[in-house]
């Protein structure tokens, strides 16, 4: 039953338009010719032509008829002037271009090139847009994949006059699935509120939106609580008027939900590229109890490099991100395991003084970046498999970059606990570690330990940059801004323990992020400062303090 | 008594050459830099311009920065890395006076709130700029601005025994969390701009020569009065025993002394000296702004003490002197040169001159109370951490 009516209704509706103007010839079957003919009309129409040509067209059913229209509203629809042939052009033309890529309404395949100047553009003004958008929408409706008539239900619904209210209807009762059922019901009893409806009627409709999180039906709902400038309220039944209050109650309810949960995440990502670089931190730091303060350092290398390696592959950007990570962590780890033998290892036991020495090594860095790169800022691209944003629902949307960081730096921790845990030189950077004396009576090179574990911890400072790249734009002062940061992590977490860094950054990522609407940035830097250093009072080994005789040494 | 005399280890200057070529040059400087500048015809190679007496002011005042900080680190082993932010404090207090100073002088005529306020568009002085145009209540809150800031840090760092590299991250992120707070306009302190156009000093002129030839004179009575109470303090019972904690803490404790109490009223002292270092910067620069916060600037306030020499008072002076005439000369001539230089010295100082270029000297006379090699072991037991960590 319903095939038949799917079926049937563009012909009822083209038959309904062709009576009132141009005659039975048009309602034939949609032949790609009949097609062709109908856009050919498009040529020397006028403005009341276009929209009944435009209307046929949509009746007509033919498959490329979203694509035209589509392309008329973009202003990419033109004929050829020497042989009157309408075409689609890729994309509008510029203030600067002189030829136009064609496409064939019919194939919908590139039709070679065109000068401009043998081009005219079929025009188009406000009222057809509308015309337009909604014959698109029409059009969706009778799609049969059910994503494209929810999309096209949404689409009506942002002007719900009345002849789009009697689409959905007619809609709703020839439709299957549930999922767009919901949304049409939702555009009529958005429809309802805007009508002068009973009570009933009413109620029924704010039943109907509770719980919807769009925020034009909070703004519709709102609405009916209104007063006029005599104090009265517009709506006089006061079971709507409380229907309605409760049912805003219910959005704000689940809107300030969603709105945690959306601060989470952020916070989760931006912790997760703290943990990324207080990672590499804090392995160096319980194994060889030197702070690296170059490592931030180390991690705009890993940045630049993904810059580098972007643009040493313009055309594949896509994977150039792929190639970067390992490129970075062997950039960045061979980088630290060359200071570690040149410089820190010669500063053994003197922990300050490493500190100092590797302050000098960072200032080295920035200003080796400085003079290669410049002192401006670089933009790294986001490919385009990580761009985009993933819509949950009204309240609730996250940008795929984010989420993907927020996973790599997750799998790059599973990764260092599993090298850690399972391999050869993870036992023996553990050992060392533990007791580097005994470590070494047992026949461990705690020599070799200690430059693996540097390079581990700069090529995963290396990573983290890669991770960042995509997050803000690459400069010189890259490490600065986060090392700072990324200390208090360690502190926090407890020197040497990659699971405190992981709770430490992830803690330190959410405060900033719940923090800041209420304070600002800075002032919820200093809060988190002065908070640590609270913190630091009751628990001066941070969140985990190491245990047994490794925490007598302290 | 002369056993005691022996053991307290009081190095008089006679005693001490190190000191007599300090406090001798000091003279010199307090002496020859005003006659050159004021005495000698401006077409003499032997004349001191303005410039330069500004240059010399600024390193005076630097000089006395370099000593607090070889105070701590080189005698209790306290690496701050954030002591630019006391003398960024009392940097700030003194120019708080002299904005007050400035009064109806300034571009919008209020007599009331400096420029940036009216520029701002506030209406009353706030709170914390009340008493600022009186010379005795600045002078004081030079004092206790960083002394205050530096006895709450100190006595919650070291009572929770923050140690090491530890309490330097946390000194780092102190001058760091102060530096976001200074750019910021409604924190009150003039904001990115800071304080600067100041016209008088207690009604002399700061754009005079004479004034700044005085300040020069000031600076360096300052630079030689702290000097001389350091020594005092590093060779009295309690100096011993800070030099002790920097040795071996655990031990120090052990035996019975307060290390917190010692290690607390040391920093503290030092806070002060490096407000008083900043409160004589701000009237010869000129200008104070929150750049003056950056951790940078604490690390470079390091090295120069360890490039001078450390644990030894004088060595940090030479050191504040040489890299910051090194500096002058970089920036000036080879700009981007200087970050490489500066980071070069970090790694070869700490690499290949442990006693700075002190060390170099043959030392006979060199006191061994002054010796830090002889800690260097010390240090690394208590802070090297690698003994067992889980």
């Amino acid at each position: 039953m319903r095939k038949f009516l799917l079926r049937i209704y563009p012909w009822v509706i083209a038959v309904l338009v062709s009576v009132g103007g141009q005659g039975l010839v048009y309602s034939l079957p949609s032949s790609d010719a009949q097609f062709l003919a109908k856009l050919g009309e498009l040529r020397d129409a006028t403005y009341a032509d276009k929209e009944k040509i435009i209307e046929e067209l949509g009746a007509s059913g033919h498959p490329n008829v979203r694509a035209v229209l589509r392309a008329m509203l973009e202003d990419r629809l033109y004929f050829r002037n020497n042989d009157q042939n309408i075409f689609l052009v890729k994309s509008a033309a510029q203030g600067d271009s002189t030829s136009l890529d064609l496409i064939d309404p019919l194939t919908l395949k590139g039709a070679g090139s065109a000068s401009i100047d043998n081009l005219t553009e079929i025009g188009i003004n406000n009222h057809l847009r509308r015309v337009c958008e909604t014959t698109l929408a029409r059009f969706g409706l009778s799609n049969p994949d059910a994503s494209v008539r929810l999309d096209a239900v949404k689409e009506i619904e942002k002007s719900l006059d009345e002849t789009n209210v009697a689409l959905l209807r007619e809609q709703q009762a020839v439709e299957t699935s549930s999922r767009v059922r919901k949304q049409i019901a939702i555009g009529l009893a958005l429809a309802a509120l805007n009508d002068q409806s009973d009570s009933k009627t009413l109620r029924a409709a704010i039943a109907t939106l509770r719980g919807n999180l769009d925020p034009a039906v909070r703004i519709k709902l709102e609405g009916l609580l209104e007063k006029s400038p005599d104090g009265s309220y517009l709506e006089s039944d006061a079971e709507v008027r409380a229907d309605a209050a409760a049912a805003i109650k219910s959005i704000d309810h689940w809107r300030t939900f969603f709105s945690s949960i959306e601060t989470l995440v952020f916070g989760l990502s931006e912790g997760s590229v703290l943990v990324l670089i207080a990672i590499g931190l804090a392995i160096t730091f319980g194994v060889m109890g030197v702070i690296n303060m170059a490592h931030g350092e180390l991690m705009m290398l890993g940045a630049y490099t993904t810059y580098v390696v972007q643009v040493a592959m313009p055309l594949h950007i896509g994977s150039s991100v792929l190639v970067a990570i390992p490129a970075a962590f062997i950039v960045s780890g061979l980088t630290g395991i060359l200071i570690e033998r040149t410089v820190i290892r010669v500063l053994y036991g003197r922990p300050l003084e490493t500190l100092l020495a590797t302050f000098g090594i960072s200032l080295i860095l920035q200003q080796l970046v400085r003079s290669i790169f410049t002192a401006l800022n670089r933009s790294v691209e986001t490919p385009a498999w990580m761009s985009g944003t993933l819509q949950v629902n009204d309240a609730l949307s996250m940008t795929y970059v984010r989420l993907y960081v927020l996973i790599f730096s997750l799998v790059v921790f599973a990764m260092l606990v599993l090298v850690l845990k399972f391999t050869r030189t993870g036992l023996e950077i553990r050992a060392v570690a533990q007791n580097r004396a005994m470590a070494r009576a047992m026949g461990v090179r705690s020599e070799w330990v200690d430059a693996m574990t540097f390079g581990l911890g700069s090529g995963i400072a290396g990573v983290a940059g890669v991770a960042l790249s995509q997050l803000t734009n690459v400069g010189p002062n890259l490490g600065q801004a986060y090392i700072i940061d990324s200390f208090l992590v360690v502190v926090f977490g407890g020197v040497g323990n990659i699971w405190g860094s992981l709770v430490g950054g992830m803690c330190m990522g959410i405060v900033d992020e719940l923090l800041e609407p209420y304070s600002g940035a800075v002032l919820a830097k200093i809060i988190v400062l002065v908070a640590l250093i609270l913190f630091i009072q009751r628990r001066p080994q941070g969140l985990f303090p190491p245990t047994g005789r490794a925490a007598e040494s302290q | 008594m002369t056993t005691r005399r022996r053991y307290t280890l009081w190095v008089s200057a006679r005693r001490d050459p190190g000191t007599r070529w300090f406090l001798g040059g000091l003279v010199l400087i307090g002496v020859a830099v005003p006659v050159l500048n004021l005495a000698v015809p401006a077409s003499s190679p032997f004349h001191v311009s303005s410039y330069g007496l500004t240059l010399i002011g600024k390193y005076l005042c630097y000089a006395l920065l370099a000593l607090a900080v070889d105070l701590i680190w080189g005698y209790c082993g306290i690496l701050s890395l954030g002591h630019a932010a006391f003398f960024a404090l009392g940097g700030y207090a003194m120019g708080m006076y002299l904005m007050r100073e400035i009064g109806p002088r300034g571009v919008y005529g209020n007599p009331i709130l400096p420029d940036f306020m009216v520029f701002l568009n506030w209406k009353k002085l706030p709170w914390f700029w009340y008493g600022f145009n009186h010379f005795g209540f600045a002078l004081l809150m030079m004092l206790l601005a960083p002394g205050l800031l530096g006895l709450a840090f100190g006595w919650f760092a070291f009572r929770s025994r923050v140690t090491g590299v530890y309490l330097s991250i946390i000194t780092q992120a102190l001058t760091y969390a102060l530096m976001l707070a200074f750019f910021r306009n409604d924190t009150g302190f003039g904001g990115n701009n800071g304080f600067t156009d100041f016209k008088d000093i207690l009604g002399f002129d700061l754009r005079s020569d004479g004034v700044h030839d005085v300040l020069v004179v000031i600076s360096a009575v300052v630079l030689g009065v702290s000097y001389l109470v350091c020594r005092k303090i590093v060779a009295s019972r309690a100096g011993r025993v800070i030099q002790a904690i920097r040795d071996s803490e655990t031990r120090t404790r052990f035996l019975g002394y307060r290390v917190e109490s010692f290690k607390l009223w040391v920093f503290v002292f030092s806070t002060v000296l490096a407000g008083i270092a900043g409160a004589l910067y701000v009237p010869q620069i000129g200008i104070i702004n929150p750049s003056e916060f950056s951790p940078i600037n604490s690390i470079e306030v390091v090295i120069w003490v360890a490039v001078g020499g450390r644990g030894t008072l004088y060595g940090a002076v030479a050191g504040a002197f040489l890299v910051n005439y090194a500096k002058t000369l970089f920036t000036t001539s080879f700009p981007d040169a200087w970050y490489y230089a500066l980071g070069a010295l970090f790694v070869l100082v700490t690499l290949l001159l442990p006693r700075g270029i002190i060390g170099l000297i043959p030392n006979r006379a060199r006191t061994r109370e002054a010796d830090p090699s002889s800690s260097r072991e010390g240090v690394g037991i208590k802070d090297g951490r690698y003994q067992p960590h889980s």
